[in-house]
């Protein structure tokens, strides 16, 4: 391996984790709010390196491959356009005095180690290390959620710490499992756990001991990515925390829990006689999207409205992934981006519609084109993107699910669709009160930031107007990865 | 030959024990109790640890030993006291579900891990294998501690069984890299639950693993 003077890989672990020190000791949040914005450039930059230079060999710790690439990239990018929501969304708290400045420093100190987790976690190529970095990522987000220290928020913060914890216990007990499955093979010590090795020699592992141990995988992580029934944290940690961490959570760490999955799902499919993981995750994909598709229509209070969507797109995903083949997988991966790409989005309008209002609740929020003409229609175009209309980019993600369901297994796809019809209806319905009519409550002008949210809603239209061929072919090369 | 089935025996012995004490985990109707059988819980799990360390000639996993001993088995259970008895909840009886119902479903849990372990595990070595299967009851004993208590203090006890069980199945597969570094990562989530509890004063477990209590709070119910 040559050493050079720049590495990226370096970097993206590097940066966080020392901005992280420099957040924790410096006082007054303009220096802080852009230092926590340039450092979070820069880590996106060095991801983007990743593209161009020559990738290390994978190593006992660290692997780079197309794959993770995409995580990496996706994460750091919707993590530096979330760190400029957070200034305008922070200044506001500040001002309301629901944070103090003391608190603030915290809060950038966590958003920067949460980066450092969830990088870490991408990059691992070691099962064990990938566990300690979720966790690690999990436990700075659960600090984030009860910064308000309401009754509401400390609430939400323990219900995620228990299910949260419980959840990556289950993971930690699948991957003992999974080092066990190896040892006859791998030998002891650290080479049973390094996925590459793994995968390299999976088809001679005992295939009973693997199976229990994907089991125990798919809970716990399966958790962690809020599939139904174990969704139970999601919704309350998305409704009481600060909004950017709602834009993080959806976004980023549901993403890095589906990612350790992934990686054991291809794990399990280089041994034939193990079971095949598709069934089990269509199932639970499935029934994570009709359950969230009707929780839809119930919800009051905004921020909780999209953290159930978020549950149903996790189970789209879920499941065509599940469903697996070139096709589904690639639209599966491309809905993930979208999906990332939009919720954040919109959570930054949200974020900034309820500072506005001085509420979350959805009665009380009217009217928002006529009074604040940016934010109103860009949650518009948000929610005509996640309900799936075209001609944004989920249109044609949910479409290539669809597509490729209809081809293979027509009864899985009308249930599918039904859920799909489900949720736009939900979604349609509360748009319209929250949008248009007469407008409802504080009408007062904003100073927010538009350019993350127009940043991303930008992306996703490109998307699916036109989709860049290298994409189109790296994303093809990742689907043809999964299996 | 003598001297391997001794070395069996005695570990067979340590996760046995551990099981048992998790069962006795279930019956406990006072915290201070409950503190008590969890830090003889703790005891027997470095005991074990370190008996494993020994027979399987690993230096390193004394220090997760020493962590169960001194964190697990003395400082914890004696902040929890200090917390209970400042929140003054000592006096409370507070399992959810009878202890009849609980036991039952505590045996039911250690004969379905050891019949699914067991048999899955057949190509393993023996040692290994049953100290999965006790492992497993372990995990899932925690969890029923977990589920059938209301007091957010007995939940965190529960959680810690259950991670007790993990550590077990951990440093009874042998040659397993960063067995230490995990347990020291659980230390420290543990460390924070047990803050959390501390300045927040959470006293109940607010009632929980159903979304319907906050739905409540905040008006989300029709």
């Amino acid at each position: 391996m040559t050493l050079s003077f720049f590495n990226p890989v370096t970097a993206v672990l590097v940066i966080p984790i020392c901005s992280a020190a420099l957040l924790a000791a410096l006082p007054g949040y303009r220096v802080t709010a852009r230092l926590n914005v340039v450092a979070s450039l820069a880590t996106f930059l060095s991801a983007l390196s990743l593209f161009v230079i020559e990738r290390p060999a994978p190593g006992p710790y660290v692997l780079i491959d197309d794959l993770n690439i995409v995580f990496i990239v996706l994460n750091t990018f919707v993590g530096f356009t979330t760190s400029i929501f957070s200034a305008s969304y922070i200044a506001h708290e500040l001002d309301s005095e629901r944070l103090t400045p003391v608190y603030l420093r915290f809060y950038h100190a966590m958003y920067q180690t949460m980066m450092f987790g969830m990088n870490l976690a991408f990059v691992s190529n070691n099962i064990g290390l990938m566990w300690v970095a979720v966790e690690l990522a999990t436990l700075t987000t659960v600090l984030m959620v009860g910064i308000y220290r309401t009754h509401a928020a400390l609430e939400a913060a323990w219900k995620y710490f228990i299910l949260g914890s419980v959840g990556i216990a289950l993971a930690l007990f699948g991957t003992i499992l999974v080092y066990m499955a190896a040892r006859p093979v791998m030998g002891e010590g650290q080479d049973g756990m390094i996925w590459t090795l793994l995968v390299e020699r999976a088809a001679n592992f005992d295939a009973a001991l693997l199976n229990v141990a994907f089991v125990f995988l798919f809970l716990g992580y399966g958790t962690k990515v809020g599939l139904a029934p174990l969704h139970a944290w999601l919704p309350d940690a998305h409704a009481e925390g600060p909004t950017p961490i709602s834009a993080v959570l959806s976004g980023l760490l549901l993403n890095v829990a589906l990612y350790a999955l992934l990686r054991f799902k291809i794990l399990l499919a280089a041994n034939p006689a193990s079971i095949a993981p598709g069934p089990l995750m269509v199932t639970m994909g499935l029934v994570s999207l009709i359950f969230a598709a009707f929780m839809l229509y119930r919800r009051r209070d905004i921020k909780r409205l999209f953290a159930y969507s978020s549950i149903e797109h996790m189970g789209i995903i879920v499941f065509a992934f599940g469903m697996g083949g070139p096709l589904a997988n690639f639209a599966g991966l491309l809905h993930m981006v979208m999906h990332s790409l939009t919720k954040s989005a919109i959570f930054y309008a949200v974020g900034h519609i309820s500072q506005i209002k001085g509420t979350q609740r959805i009665s009380r929020i009217r009217g928002l084109t006529v009074t604040h003409p940016a934010l109103g229609w860009g949650l518009v175009v948000g929610v005509v993107a996640i309900a799936g209309l075209p001609p944004l980019g989920i249109f044609m993600s949910e479409f290539l699910v669809v597509s490729s369901t209809f081809a293979r297994q027509p009864l899985l796809a009308i249930v599918l669709v039904f859920g799909l019809l489900l949720a736009f209806g939900a979604l349609t319905l509360r748009l319209t009160s929250v949008a248009f009519g007469e407008p409802r409550g504080s009408t007062a002008p904003t100073d927010a930031s538009y350019i993350p949210m127009f940043a991303h809603l930008a992306l996703v239209l490109g998307a699916g107007i036109y989709l860049p061929a290298p994409l189109v072919v790296w994303f093809q090369h990742v689907a043809q990865l999964l299996g | 030959m003598q001297m391997h089935s001794l070395a069996f025996d005695i570990s067979h012995t340590l996760a046995g024990g551990l099981v048992l004490i998790s069962l006795m985990m279930l019956y406990q109707d006072r915290l201070y109790s409950l503190l008590n059988v969890f830090a003889l819980h703790a005891l027997v799990l470095s005991l074990s640890v370190a008996w494993q360390a020994f027979i399987q000639d690993a230096p390193h996993l004394y220090v997760t030993a020493v962590i169960a001993l001194v964190f697990k088995a003395i400082v914890i259970p004696v902040a929890l006291h200090r917390i209970v008895k400042q929140l003054g909840i000592h006096r409370d009886i507070e399992s959810a579900v009878g202890i009849g119902p609980t036991m039952l479903a505590g045996m039911g849990l250690v004969a379905l891990s050891l019949v699914l372990m067991l048999r899955v595990t057949s190509d393993a070595d023996p040692l290994a294998r049953e100290d999965l299967a006790f492992a497993l009851s372990v995990v899932l004993l925690g969890l029923l501690v977990m589920v059938t208590r209301r007091n957010a203090v007995s939940q965190v006890v529960g959680f810690m069984s259950l991670e007790n069980g993990l550590v077990l199945a951990a440093t009874g597969a042998k040659g397993m890299p960063l067995v230490v570094e995990i347990s020291v990562a659980f230390s420290i989530l543990i460390a924070f639950i047990v803050i959390g509890i501390f300045l927040f004063r959470i006293r109940e477990r607010f009632d929980s693993v159903d979304v319907s209590a906050l739905d409540d709070f905040r008006g989300e119910r029709r």
